[in-house]
């Protein structure tokens, strides 16, 4: 029992620092917050950014005490900035001295009855998962083929994977986005560079509060981060997160319409 | 007037603390930044109090606030500052010591004492003043703190210090004194991650007070395992698992998921009584083809039942109750062979029974638990009015011996029994944040 317990131990063994150059775009999201500590305790150099100085500067701290070699913040709105992706990367390379890795968390699961109503609300759902997620993708990825390696991770959710009636404006924004990035890896693999969407099933965080939350599906975000981690440094086009969800929504997309369309789903 | 708590609060039905006894709705918010903690704070009043809670690795009823407001702070789970030449840490109050040890281990550092399980936060090691397998060579938790970040709803947020009075209420002060933003408490050196250990059987409890006066000293971690079902001449009989850290091993953190699962109560045959001696019997016989030396890693050292993720829904649906006296010195060895027969002749089989020794280290809180003298820590499945009965007995007997029990385990003692084990929580009173109550405060103050 006891030599089992070593061995499995010895495979926890924390890589060593390794120094990797990190960009986390909307870095105070919950599963954000989880991968940027998976990388924090392999002691890379992470450079955080979302709207929230204040807030960003107490995630900041966790990360150094977790192991960050240096950990630097950029307070702005992401969504609002995509057209000026290029410049603001171009700093971030300076100050962190490169990118190796980037990820984009950000999201608005917004209103689907109000999008339904409100021009403004379905266009700023639109804007914000799929158009300025598009933007800061292409960015980096120009950026990685100056340098023929990288890696790009974008969140992107199994919504996107059939249109359905409870959140249609997000599911097509997300599968937008998942879409572009399968694009994009395409475009990528002449060089050494990757780009990859995870498409994530329910997680537990502050965006789906409110949701009923006991049943099985749930995952928490420590437990996505290291499939997100993973997907960095792995590639691929898509990955379900957790991998269940790829069998789910194989059913989900084979349901014919005239069943689909009884449900409430 | 204060914001609506209808509106910072959820209500749910599905709140319970670790025993899964006591059922009641709850109004629930859990912030994610420390920003949100005062509206919240701001929004309850002496006639609709609030709790703040942890991981629910308590028990009974002291981590719960049936009918009330309880805000969940494991959300606010950021480390603020880790120094690893010092060994100071300095995090908020909803990170668990799970987490500290992730990064405690791999520079060296060690929690400077632990409870049996991991999953437990910083708020709630320093609300109960918490205790481990160390405790007569390291004290409770709350001698390890150095400062505490706290917030009242009568004053503005403060950082309080050894010396200081509401220091001293608040470790071990069950949440009742403010709500804990932050704790830093100074972590100990370790050479390795792993102890060499040595487990030593023994055939009944007065063997027990005999190995620990021979070999107790000459170890940092001592706590012993005790089979209830055997009576007669082997009352008591058990294990004494004794280590200390080794010098190899390397400094690997453990794995943070537990691998196994109970993923539903399981049914309430699981355990009657031929199925606790089944396991109390396995497991003797197991402790016995490993007796001896061994080298653990820490993680199945100290946390045993770590490793199966919600192994307290094995009691089934109606829950069990977990029972944990101190009984002085001069007393303890007498007092407990009572114990272990008044449990005996019950034949409430439990399924863990854990003794150990406190050494003699002055109280840090003004309520904490632990005192010199012996522990003894029993689960009970929970079969109504024969186990409440059978604990009534062993109140009895502990109140008479001049003992007490422990609030993070208890979800049902009288308010005599309370205050005849703490006389002091008069005293205690006048720290208590008006706005904050527990089940358990109502109940054992009444
Ligand atoms: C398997 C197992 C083994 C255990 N072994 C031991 C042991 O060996 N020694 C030991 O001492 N205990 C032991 N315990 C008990 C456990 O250590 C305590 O109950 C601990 O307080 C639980 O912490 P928690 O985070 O789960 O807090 P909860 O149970 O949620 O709350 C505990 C108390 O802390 C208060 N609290 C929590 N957070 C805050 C905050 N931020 N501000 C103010 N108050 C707060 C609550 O109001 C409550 O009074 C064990 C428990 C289990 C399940």
């Amino acid at each position: 029992m006891n030599t089992e317990t070593e061995t499995s131990a010895s495979e926890r063994a924390p890589p060593a620092s390794n120094g990797r150059r990190v960009v986390i775009l909307g870095a105070l999201s919950a599963i954000a917050v989880a991968t940027a500590r998976i990388y924090a305790g392999e002691g890379a150099r992470l450079l955080l950014v979302a709207r929230n100085g204040e807030r960003l500067d107490r995630i900041a701290a966790d990360l150094r005490a977790r192991g960050a070699a240096s950990v630097d913040t950029a307070a702005i709105d992401l969504a609002s900035e995509a057209a000026n992706a290029r410049q603001h990367l171009s700093g971030w390379v300076k100050t962190i001295g490169g990118i190796d890795h980037a990820l984009l968390f950000y999201g608005y699961l917004g209103d689907q009855s109000a999008a339904q109503t409100d021009p403004e609300e379905l266009s700023r759902i639109l804007a914000v998962n799929f158009t300025s997620a598009a933007q800061w993708s292409e960015a980096i990825a120009a950026h990685y083929r100056k340098q023929d390696r990288g890696a790009l991770v974008v969140i992107s959710s199994v919504a996107g994977d059939r249109g359905r009636q409870s959140n249609y404006a997000y599911g097509a924004a997300k599968g937008g986005i998942s879409l572009f990035i399968q694009g994009l890896a395409h475009s990528l693999a002449p060089t050494g560079a990757h780009a990859t969407a995870i498409k994530l099933g329910f997680v537990d965080t502050p965006m789906t509060d409110g949701m009923d939350k006991s049943g099985p599906l749930w995952a928490t975000p420590a437990q996505v981060a290291p499939m997100i981690h993973k997907a960095a440094e792995k590639g691929g086009p898509f990955h379900y997160g957790p991998w269940f969800w790829r069998w789910i929504m194989l059913i989900i997309r084979s349901v014919p319409a005239f069943i689909m369309h009884r449900t409430k789903l | 007037m204060p914001p609506d708590q209808n509106q910072l609060f959820q209500p749910t039905e599905k709140l319970v603390s670790w025993g899964r006894v006591v059922r009641a709705p709850h109004r629930l918010a859990k912030p994610g930044h420390p920003d949100e903690l005062a509206p919240l704070i701001e929004s309850l009043t002496p006639e609709e109090p609030g709790l703040a809670i942890g991981l629910r690795r308590s028990y009974g009823d002291s981590n719960l606030n049936p009918n009330g407001a309880v805000i969940d702070m494991t959300g606010l789970d950021a480390m603020i500052a880790f120094d690893r030449d010092s060994g100071l840490m300095r995090a908020e109050a909803g990170v668990s010591l799970s987490q500290c040890l992730q990064v405690l281990v791999p520079s060296g550092w060690f929690l400077p004492t632990t409870p049996g399980s991991r999953f437990v936060t910083l708020g709630g090691a320093v609300a109960n003043d918490v205790h481990g397998k160390n405790h007569h060579s390291a004290g409770t938790f709350g001698a390890s703190v150095t400062r505490l970040g706290l917030r009242r709803s009568d004053s503005e947020p403060q950082t309080l210090e050894r010396g200081d009075p509401l220091f001293h209420a608040t470790i071990g002060g069950l949440g009742l004194t403010g709500v804990i933003e932050w704790v830093e408490f100074q972590a100990v050196r370790i050479p390795s991650a792993y102890l060499d250990a040595e487990d030593i059987s023994f055939a009944n409890v007065n063997d027990y007070f005999e190995l620990m006066k021979e070999r107790g000293a000459s170890f940092e971690h001592t706590m012993a395992w005790i089979d209830c079902l055997a009576g007669g001449d082997q009352l008591g009989r058990g294990v004494l698992s004794l280590a200390n850290w080794s010098e190899k091993g390397g400094l690997k953190p453990h794995r943070e998921d537990p691998r196994l699962a109970v993923p539903f109560n399981a049914p309430g045959f699981a355990l009657n009584t031929a199925s606790v001696k089944a396991f109390n019997t396995a497991y003797n016989a197991l402790k016995k083809t490993r007796e001896g030396a061994s080298h653990p890693h820490y993680e199945p050292f100290l946390y045993p039942l770590d490793s199966i993720a919600n192994w307290n829904r094995m009691y089934g649906s109606k829950g069990f109750f977990q029972y944990q006296s101190v009984i002085p010195p001069d007393a303890a060895q007498d007092v407990t062979v009572d114990m272990l027969q008044a449990i005996a002749a019950s034949g409430q089989g439990s399924f863990l029974a854990v003794i150990k020794t406190f050494g003699s280290a002055e109280p840090v809180g003004l309520l904490s638990f632990p005192m010199e003298g012996v522990t003894l820590a029993l689960d009970f499945p929970n079969k109504g009015e024969t186990t409440q009965n059978l604990m009534r007995r062993l109140d009895d007997i502990v109140t008479a011996a001049g003992g007490r029990l422990y609030p993070a385990k208890d979800g049902r003692i009288s308010a005599e029994t309370f205050k005849a084990g703490y006389p002091q929580w008069e005293g205690f009173n006048q720290f208590v944040d008006p706005v904050l109550s527990s089940g358990f405060w109502r109940r054992v103050t009444q």
